[in-house]
């Protein structure tokens, strides 16, 4: 074992820091640092920065113009990222349906969509969950019933992340009501411009519009949109959970959050004092300090045994679990540092160019709205119950 | 021991309980916190005029009530309603102007009958949750005195007429001594008030004084003796915030558990799964935990005991009041992450009362400190 970077991997380090240093423009960052609302056209310009470099794929294989990079590249590639305040890559494309596709999908769809998923045509947004189907995904009730060369789709998606800005959507449906409940699911997917989708805001505690309800009513997909095979959606689905390993467990976003923490328990002062100086408070930032680089270990691990061909085991949900909570409590203190400035919340003063003066500390205003927008994680992507009911069953066999 | 409440507090209480029943739905609750004023000064009226404000203050200040029980029953209603109406800031002022001169003690009486709005502004920008440390300046000046510096998250300071000031007629940094207490008009010469939204749907303000002029008689109590007029205002607050987090947590479990029962994943209810079975447990444990240290606190707020009672209180509030905010979004899924329902509303307050009064770690820090100069 060497825990040291390889010289290949140094060069690596080198020359991405470099991209960041000299690609992602300087609003960007300041945008991300300082928690900005970020537009449509913000992640947009992004998106294409990484594509130009050929970093927005450079996970893909080979074959599919990617870089096949590995497991240490991957981390590398993320910590440096969160690291220059560059904004997280709009997953839904790029990262989920792209490996259907490259699996599943027929040599029309994958030469039709992926290049238009890199070059920014198509924003795709993700339609699994519905009202009645959030952690019991299979009984999903949204249907598509064949009519000659098209399917007419009916029902609800719900919490359709940035689905507002989307044009196209990757939909769970239901095909049949034979047999088990998950062999009647087929994977289907939508160009949102179709009459009959809307669109409708879900507003969230803390006041952002990131998620939406898509309702269907009598919309007309060509039968050509469905991929794989009819009824076969639930094992694509299932593909793309565990297929997508990577990113779970958010290492450069919590490493990124730390140094945050940290600056702001220099500025805060407690009885005249650094609040880093506090036993208290250090008692609890060095305990996530530990957890922090347990899992990054981790995360490198299981990417790494993915990479050789390991079947897909417990560690991936170990990585969400441990990943989502341990981001929280970075949260968490953050706001406990702000003392009673973790009150004061300025919807207005999201948008970049909001210049009158900051309540507080000028890094106070996002810091509760993030703690309570960050319970998300341990909901989405498998809720953190369903994730240790995975890890159970599977390392226990009971 | 007796743990019954007497007669007339339950009546209170109930009273308290129904109007926030009927007549504080939760849109209501929103509206009034939307509002410009932040609250419903219509409301405030029907409010004072059910005694719900008189009911926070003894008998000798005007009002008929005033033990940390009546505090307690209150806040615990207003707590179930997230009543955003100026009663903490009225309270902590109020308080002080026990301490008044008979001017002062008048102004007291117009607010309990609702027509006049007091604020605290007592912390500081850099201050965090020591009630010691004061900053502002109240220089001797013409027979009066001249007040200047900057006073941080003044619960309800936008909308309060008069303002108790603290500011250091002598001493520096924490010193104990020297800290002085001024009723001040809002909207006098050099008073600046920005107000401003908090995160769980209240509202605040950063003062700033400027050459603030106050004659004599504007000093409440006596000239550097206002720590223990804080302090003793801090622990009534300290009581109400916690009594509220109380009644908030009530209403967050009892949303958890009614979802628990009525939402079915996989074709059973999801209060069938013992992952959840038994941090619901948990909760409602704790909740038991924090009613407990609610009677403690109230039962000493007059005595010795006070400050360790208190301090011990506001440690479970936020340690445990935490942890229950946290699950009741995580046990409800997506539904409790949006704005449209109601428990994501409950958590937030439940978390921010952690910023009022010091948080857990603070408490924890002034319950040893308690211990060892025992
Ligand atoms: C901000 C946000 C963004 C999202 N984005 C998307 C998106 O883009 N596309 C999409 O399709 N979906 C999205 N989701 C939906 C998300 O995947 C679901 O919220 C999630 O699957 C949980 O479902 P639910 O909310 O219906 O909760 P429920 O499934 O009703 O669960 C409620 C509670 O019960 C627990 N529970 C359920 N079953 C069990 C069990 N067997 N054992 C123990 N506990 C159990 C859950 O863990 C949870 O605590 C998003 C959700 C959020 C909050």
């Amino acid at each position: 074992m060497d825990l040291n970077y390889t010289v290949d991997e140094q060069d690596f380090q080198s020359e991405v820091h470099g991209f960041f240093k000299t690609k992602l423009p300087n609003d960007l960052s300041r945008k991300v640092k300082e928690k900005k609302r970020l537009s449509k056209e913000d992640m947009e310009t992004w998106h294409a920065i990484l594509n130009e470099a050929g970093y927005l794929n450079a996970h893909w294989p080979v074959e599919f113009g990617g870089k096949g990079w590995n497991a240490i590249q991957r981390d590398i590639f993320d910590v440096e990222s969160s690291a220059a305040g560059a904004p997280r890559v709009v997953p839904f494309g790029v990262n989920m349906l792209s490996p259907v596709l490259m699996a599943f999908g027929s040599k029309e769809q994958q030469q039709h969509y992926l290049p238009r998923i890199l070059d920014g045509t198509d924003w795709w947004c993700q339609g699994y969950s519905e009202p009645g189907s959030g952690s019991d995904l299979a009984s999903l009730k949204m249907s598509a019933v064949r009519d000659s060369d098209h399917y007419v789709l009916n029902g609800q998606k719900t919490w359709t992340t940035l689905g507002q800005h989307a044009n196209m959507i990757f939909c769970l449906v239901r095909t049949s009501k034979e047999g088990k409940p998950q062999e009647g699911i087929s994977f289907i997917l939508v160009d949102m411009d179709t009459p009959g989708v809307e669109v409708r805001p879900i507003i969230m505690l803390e006041g952002t519009h990131e998620v939406n309800e898509v309702w269907f009513t009598d919309v007309r997909v060509p039968a050509e949109n469905l991929v794989g095979e009819e009824n076969k959606g639930w094992t694509y689905a299932k593909y793309l959970l565990v297929h997508e390993r990577s990113g779970i467990a958010g290492v450069g976003d919590a490493l990124a959050s730390i140094e945050h923490l940290k600056h702001i328990a220099q500025d805060q002062k407690k009885d005249g004092k650094p609040l880093a100086d506090d036993p208290m408070f250090a008692a609890r930032l060095s305990e996530i300090e530990i957890d922090l680089s347990a899992m990054r270990t981790t995360n490198m691990r299981v990417m790494q045994q993915a990479a050789e061909g390991a079947p897909p085991g417990p560690e991936v949900s170990m990585l969400k679990v441990k990943g989502t909570v341990l981001r929280q409590s970075i949260n968490d203190l953050t706001r406990r540092a702000l003392g009673p400035y973790a009150m004061p919340f300025v919807s207005e003063a999201l948008d970049f160019g909001y210049n009158e003066k900051p309540i507080g500390p000028d890094y106070a205003n996002p810091m509760s709205m993030d703690y309570f927008n960050h319970r998300k994680t341990s909901i989405y992507g498998g809720s953190n119950e369903i994730q240790r009911n995975i890890i159970s069953k599977m390392m226990m066999g009971l | 021991m007796d743990f019954n409440h007497t007669e007339e507090r339950q009546m209170l209480a109930d009273m308290a309980g129904r109007f926030v029943r009927e007549q504080y739905e939760i849109e209501t609750r929103h509206k009034n916190a939307e509002s410009d004023d932040g609250f419903s000064r219509e409301t405030w009226g029907q409010l004072a005029e059910l005694g719900l404000i008189g009911a926070l203050f003894s008998e000798d200040a005007g009002g008929f009530g005033g033990a940390g029980f009546d505090v307690a029953v209150v806040f615990e209603q207003f707590g179930r309603g997230l009543v955003v109406e100026p009663f903490l800031a009225n309270l902590l002022a109020g308080t002080a102007l026990t301490d008044g001169n008979e001017s002062q003690k008048t102004i007291l009486e117009s607010v309990i009958t609702g027509e006049t709005l007091l604020a605290f502004a007592h912390g500081e920008p850099s201050g965090r949750y020591y009630a010691s440390h004061v900053e502002t300046s109240a220089k001797a000046a013409d027979g009066g005195y001249v007040l200047n510096g900057n006073k941080g998250v003044v619960i309800s300071g936008d909308t309060a007429d008069h303002l108790v000031v603290s500011a250091r007629t002598s001493g520096a940094g924490d010193d104990k001594d020297g800290i002085s207490l001024f009723l001040v008009p809002a909207n006098v010469d050099g008073v600046h008030v920005r107000g401003y939204p908090t995160i769980d749907g209240y509202r605040a303000a950063e003062i700033a004084l400027k050459d603030v002029k106050v004659s004599a008689d504007a000093l409440i109590g006596a000239e550097g003796r206002g720590l223990s007029i804080i302090e003793t205002a801090h622990a009534r607050g300290t009581l109400a915030v916690s009594a509220e987090a109380l009644g908030a947590i009530e209403v967050a479990i009892d949303l958890t558990l009614e979802y628990l029962k009525t939402r079915k994943q996989f074709g059973v209810p999801i209060g069938k799964f013992q992952a959840l079975q038994h941090r619901m447990a948990d909760m409602m444990t704790e909740r038991e935990q924090i009613r407990s240290a609610l009677i403690n606190a109230a039962g000493s707020l007059d005595s010795d005991e006070r400050d360790w009672n208190i301090s011990a209180l506001k440690n479970l509030v936020g340690r445990s009041g935490r942890k229950i905010a946290e699950e009741v979004i995580q046990m409800h899924g997506g539904i409790a992450m949006t704005w449209e329902y109601a428990a994501g509303h409950y958590s937030k307050r439940i978390i921010m009362i952690d910023h009022m009064f010091g948080d857990e770690d603070h408490h924890l820090e002034q319950i040893i400190k308690i211990g060892k100069a025992a």
